[in-house]
């Protein structure tokens, strides 16, 4: 069908950019966060504006110049584009709501700023979400990496330095040492950037050149974590806990995955991946970071860098939904976008209300810690659960499909490489929930009072721990907007 | 519109720096505001040439009523209009940014000051304009010896570095005008097309060769190509900061401009391609220009001297451009000469905010700028955003059309060395924004060093409005790229081009 | 031996030319006094006047005046009489540029003196040096 010409897209991505002056000239905290929350509502209703039209199959464009000859700076609203834009979107409220928390339970200095490039950063996570040819995609790829920096080091001390130049030298090195020229080299093969259901790149080109342009922008995109660059995302941790689950749960890691998924779907196109047998090389490099990150995630003491391992895992889950070819596994792997989204943002709200309540981020400290926190704890068991992928919550749902996708694509190797890997995750984290609530940790804990996180705080992580069980039994929106990305 | 246009260009800026300089004799308020007059003329002018390039209106001028090849005759064309526009509007805009340095730094020489930097922005609008290779060069001079003098000023070093300058420059404007001797010998004229159609059954001559090879040299020594750059850092650095941000940006680009008018125009493309084969040769020459510029500008300690570094590394990204000798590369060495002017006007802005608050601009003493300086850093963020080339900035533009050329030409090296000078410029800036923005390194977190630690203090209001129409005029360009290449750079590409 | 002997003395003006402008190039890169250099970057830009003006010179031709007489105007102009004045009045302008670069050029000169009380170079960059 003919797509839909529509502001919205553009409103949707711009509502929070707006926001930004206001947010800065704004004198008082509670004006400040108001606006943040207006902002964050509105760009969700504007997202959710557009489900019904995307349901209906059709698309939105929105352009708006034309930058280079054939080359327009252009945002369309597809269903794989509205999936990880709801997600996002939603998040964001329920973020910002648990960031005034968390900000303020720890007197956090630079808080304004703090809000300016959230804001910013949500604007470019639309904005990659929407784009609708790889210009328009490396565009907000750049101006997410740059928003996120000053979140990233948002302490401002030596430690912070330190990470937010492995965060450039990761990120920005990567995208435009790897992407920029293999996009112009795609763009010399093909005269064209704009994404299609069939792949843009021409049927005719070299096998090694493809495989080479494929897997530069496979690392290239290197918000994905795919090993061996991924050491980026546990020294991002540093950030404060709601960037670290909000931007490295969700938005930044995500937009990662997400450009590698249109990298794949709409650049290349499955035909031709499957034609020259690179879907199978980008499965293997996928499959050998799912089973690594699970064993160095084995090994970790601090709950937030264990959580980096376990994300750097599960995003590859999402890369190899796609590289296995298969429908299902496709569908599996975008639904996976949604489902881990909310099943991590939990764990990652959890160990920052821990944090808050009692400046523990030591696993072996939170021996104990379910009887002082039985809420937070217990919404920790529904993330994990969703993370090693078990009913009832969502996490099972994309598991199934991509074990389903195995099974259409024969590739039993990888079965084994899904099912090993949901062992482990339920490795490292059963334990930490058993010792949290069977064990006696140290005296601090032990004083049999439950004293529980701020309420902004707790109940975010409620709301989340709640959807993910909630989309065990009604994931329609995610599921039909995969399956129409996947036709 | 006007025929006049062309010569009003110079005209208006000319006689003004009379006026400016007998003012400044007589009444010294006067200076500022017939400055403003006369580049806000210009401006007019030149934005008028480029409606009229546009609407496919030839800009021709003979002056004196002379048809070509007697007399001197000025051509606005699509390959300088937008040169035109550029120095017309850095000149004016920077202008507005240097009144609250100068009547604080050097009040007393104002009237020269103004006098001296309207008759510089002169001698480039006709470098660029001149159809007559003798005219250019005497253009060349003025822009040249106004521009001594204003790198004078400075203080400290400033005189020496200005003095060295002075022997390079006139080394290479003495190479150019042997090139035009040479070219005169074979051909008995100074007009531009008509030396070329001349020149078009001697392209075997060895005199045609040695005049190439000369004039390329004296442009090269100009614009400061590596390993001819030696006489540029020190004389950006020392000069007072207003008048950094009026050559720096604009004298190389032009240099770039007359090399590409000479080869494009004088000599034609089939010579300098197809006859000599000196292209690939040149590229390489690019390469180790990019390398060695973004090298040199890491070794650095002082922003300023830092930043004339990475215009050295720029000079290579637009003769490297050119020399490949293609159609991207040939746009994006014409883009690049708009969006570099405007890229490195920007940073050399927010380094002259910096310094008149500072006193300098070394790294150590950006402790905490952005805290203190957060408008002018913030312009400083996007200005570097642009050298390093993050869309939709225009830098990136530049350097897509930049890399296209080197993938469709086959030069790998040429794509090397840019993609390795972006992520040098990432490191250079990163350095500059981590000092200023971790340090002083205080307590690790908490209220600490709240909000408000050190008071804001930041340059006069008359220098960052300047900076910030500079700032967001790199995005707006960036965004209106298509229509720059589409509607004039392209008309600017020979036929012949691949 | 011969031939270059005959290239010399039938291309003497370029062999001045060259030589002076090699002299100046050595006064401005060898010499440590400034001023020197200055004279040598004079020099340097005499020499190419005066390339410019041998140029315009042809073999057994007079200035370029023609006179207003009667018999004479209904004659054809013979080009190869008259030597080419155009190189010459180029001239005149490279001449005010240089005179102007060396005024420039001296101008400065007494600014570093005024700053630095010496004119050698090698002084003045080690006063830079060590403040």
């Amino acid at each position: 069908m003919e797509p839909l010409p529509s502001l919205k897209p553009l409103l949707a991505v711009l509502v929070s950019l707006g926001v930004v002056p206001i947010l800065m000239s704004s004198r008082s905290a509670n004006v400040r966060e108001a606006w943040t929350f207006g902002a964050a509502g509105l760009k969700f209703l504007l997202v959710l504006a557009m489900l019904p039209t995307v349901l209906e199959g059709r698309e939105l464009v929105c352009t708006l110049a034309e930058v280079l000859p054939g080359v327009a700076f252009r945002l369309r609203v597809d269903a794989l584009g509205m999936l990880f834009a709801l997600v996002a979107s939603s998040l964001w409220i329920i973020t910002s709501a648990y960031s005034i928390g968390y900000m303020r339970g720890l007197q956090e200095h630079g808080q304004t700023r703090y809000f300016c490039f959230f804001a910013l950063a949500l604007s470019a996570t639309i904005g990659a979400a929407f784009s609708a040819n790889l210009f328009t995609l490396y565009l907000f790829y750049e101006m997410l990496s740059f928003a996120t920096y000053p979140l990233v080091t948002h302490h401002q001390d030596a430690e912070a330095r330190r990470s937010g130049r492995k965060y450039l030298l990761y990120i920005v090195g990567s995208s435009i040492g790897l992407v920029l020229p293999a996009m112009i080299f795609s763009y010399h093969l093909s005269g064209t950037l704009e994404f299609t259901s069939q792949g843009f790149l021409p049927r005719a080109g070299s096998p090694v050149l493809l495989g080479v342009l494929l897997f530069m922008f496979l690392f290239g995109f290197a918000k994905a974590a795919v090993m061996p660059l991924h050491a980026w995302l546990p020294a991002a941790m540093v950030a404060p806990t709601p960037v670290s689950a909000l931007l490295h749960a969700v938005a930044v890691v995500k937009v990662g995955v997400f450009c590698i998924l249109r990298v794949l779907t709409g650049v290349f196109g499955l035909d031709l991946l499957a034609s020259f047998h690179l879907g199978a090389a980008v499965a293997c490099v996928a499959a050998f970071t799912i089973i690594v990150a699970s064993l160095i995630a084995l090994t970790q003491n601090e709950l937030k860098r264990l959580l980096a391992f376990s994300t750097i895992g599960q995003l590859s889950y999402i890369v190899l939904g796609a590289a296995l070819l298969s429908p299902k596994a496709l569908v599996g792997g975008m639904v996976h976008i949604a489902m881990h989204a909310f099943g991590k943002i939990t764990l990652f709200f959890c160990a920052g209300a821990i944090y808050v309540a009692t400046r523990k981020k030591y696993l072996s400290d939170l021996v104990g810690i379910g009887k002082r926190m039985p809420v937070t704890m217990a919404a920790f068991f529904v993330g994990a659960l969703s993370v090693i992928g078990l009913p009832p919550t969502g996490g099972f749902l994309s598991k199934w499909y991509l074990v389903l996708g195995t099974l259409q694509a024969h590739q039993w190797p990888m079965l084994l490489v899904i099912l090993s890997s949901s062992l482990l995750n339920a490795a490292y984290f059963f334990p930490i929930v058993y010792r949290a609530f069977f064990f006696q940790g140290d005296q601090s804990l032990s004083d049999n009072t439950t004293q529980e996180a701020p309420l902004w705080c707790l109940v975010p992580l409620i709301i989340t721990a709640v959807c993910t069980i909630l989309f065990f039994f009604y994931p329609f929106p995610f599921l039909r907007l995969a399956e129409l990305a996947g036709l | 519109m006007n025929v006049h246009y062309p010569a009003l260009l110079v005209i208006i800026p000319l006689l003004a720096s009379f006026f400016i300089s007998a003012a400044g004799w007589l009444r010294p308020v006067w200076c500022f505001p017939l400055a403003v007059a006369a580049m806000a003329g210009s401006l007019l002018v030149s934005l008028g040439l480029l409606v009229d390039v546009l609407l496919g209106i030839p800009g021709l001028y003979w002056f004196g009523g002379w048809p070509p090849p007697w007399g001197i005759y000025y051509r606005v064309d699509h390959l300088n209009t937008l040169v035109l526009v550029i120095i017309a509007a850095v000149g004016f805009v920077n202008l507005m940014a240097a009144r609250p340095t100068v009547e604080r730094d050097f009040p007393e020489k104002a009237g020269p000051f103004y006098t001296l930097y309207v008759l510089f922005v002169t001698g480039l609008l006709g470098m660029v304009v001149t159809g007559d290779a003798f005219n250019l060069y005497v253009l060349l001079e003025i822009a040249a010896i106004t521009g001594y003098a204003l790198i004078a000023l400075g203080k400290g070093r400033a005189a020496l570095s200005s003095l060295h300058y002075i022997f390079m420059g006139t080394i290479g404007a003495c190479f150019y005008l042997l090139g035009v001797g040479y070219l005169y010998i074979v051909t008995g004229s100074l007009n531009m097309e008509d030396i070329s159609r001349l020149l078009q059954p001697l392209h075997g001559s060895n005199v045609v060769i040695v005049a190439f090879v000369i004039m390329m040299v004296g442009i090269w020594l100009k614009m400061g190509f590596f390993p001819l750059h030696a006489w540029l850092p020190n004389a950006y650095t020392y000069a007072p900061s207003p008048v950094s941000s009026l050559v720096a940006p604009l004298m190389t680009k032009v240099m770039v401009y007359v090399m590409i008018r000479m080869i494009l125009t004088v000599f034609t493309l089939d010579y300098a391609f197809l006859v000599l084969k000196l292209n690939d040769a040149v590229v390489w020459l690019a390469v180790i220009a990019i390398v060695a510029g973004s090298l040199l500008a890491l070794a650095e300690k002082d922003v300023k001297r830092m930043l004339t570094y990475i215009v050295v590394a720029e000079v290579g990204y637009m003769v490297g451009g050119f020399w490949l000798g293609n159609r991207a590369g040939f746009t994006g060495a014409v883009l690049h000469i708009v969006n570099d002017a405007l890229m490195t006007f920007c940073l050399f802005l927010a380094v002259g905010n910096i310094i008149h608050v500072k006193g300098n601009s070394r790294l150590e003493s950006l402790s905490g700028l952005f805290r203190t300086m957060p408008w002018t850093m913030g312009a400083l963020v996007v200005g570097a955003l642009s050298i390093i080339g993050v869309p939709p900035t225009c830098g990136f533009f530049s350097k897509w059309y930049l890399l296209l050329g080197a993938i469709q030409s086959g030069h790998y090296g040429f794509l090397a060395a840019l993609l390795g000078s972006s992520l040098v410029g990432v490191v250079l800036f990163f350095r500059i924004f981590e000092i200023g923005y971790f340090e002083p390194l205080g307590a690790s977190h908490g209220p600490a060093h709240g909000e408000g630690g050190a008071a804001v203090r930041e340059a006069p209001l008359g220098m960052l409005v300047p900076l910030w129409i500079t700032a967001l005029s790199l995005i707006l360009v960036g965004l209106y790229t298509g229509e720059i290449v589409g509607r004039v750079i392209r008309h600017a590409i020979p036929e012949m081009m691949l | 031996m011969e031939e270059i002997l005959g290239l010399v003395i039938a291309r003497y003006n370029y062999w001045i030319y060259i030589t002076l402008m090699m002299v100046g190039l050595y006064g401005m890169i060898a010499k440590n006094n400034l001023v020197k250099k200055i004279v040598g970057m004079n020099i340097f830009q005499t020499a190419i006047i005066l390339f410019y003006v041998s140029i315009g010179v042809k073999k057994g031709a007079t200035i370029p005046i023609i006179e207003h007489s009667h018999d004479v105007a209904h004659q054809a102009v013979r080009a190869a009489d008259y030597i080419n004045p155009l190189p010459h009045v180029l001239m005149l302008t490279a001449i005010v540029v240089s005179v102007a670069t060396l005024g420039v050029a001296l101008a400065v000169a007494v600014t570093v003196y005024q700053r630095h009380q010496t004119l050698e170079e090698d002084e003045i960059l080690k006063q830079i040096r060590e403040p």
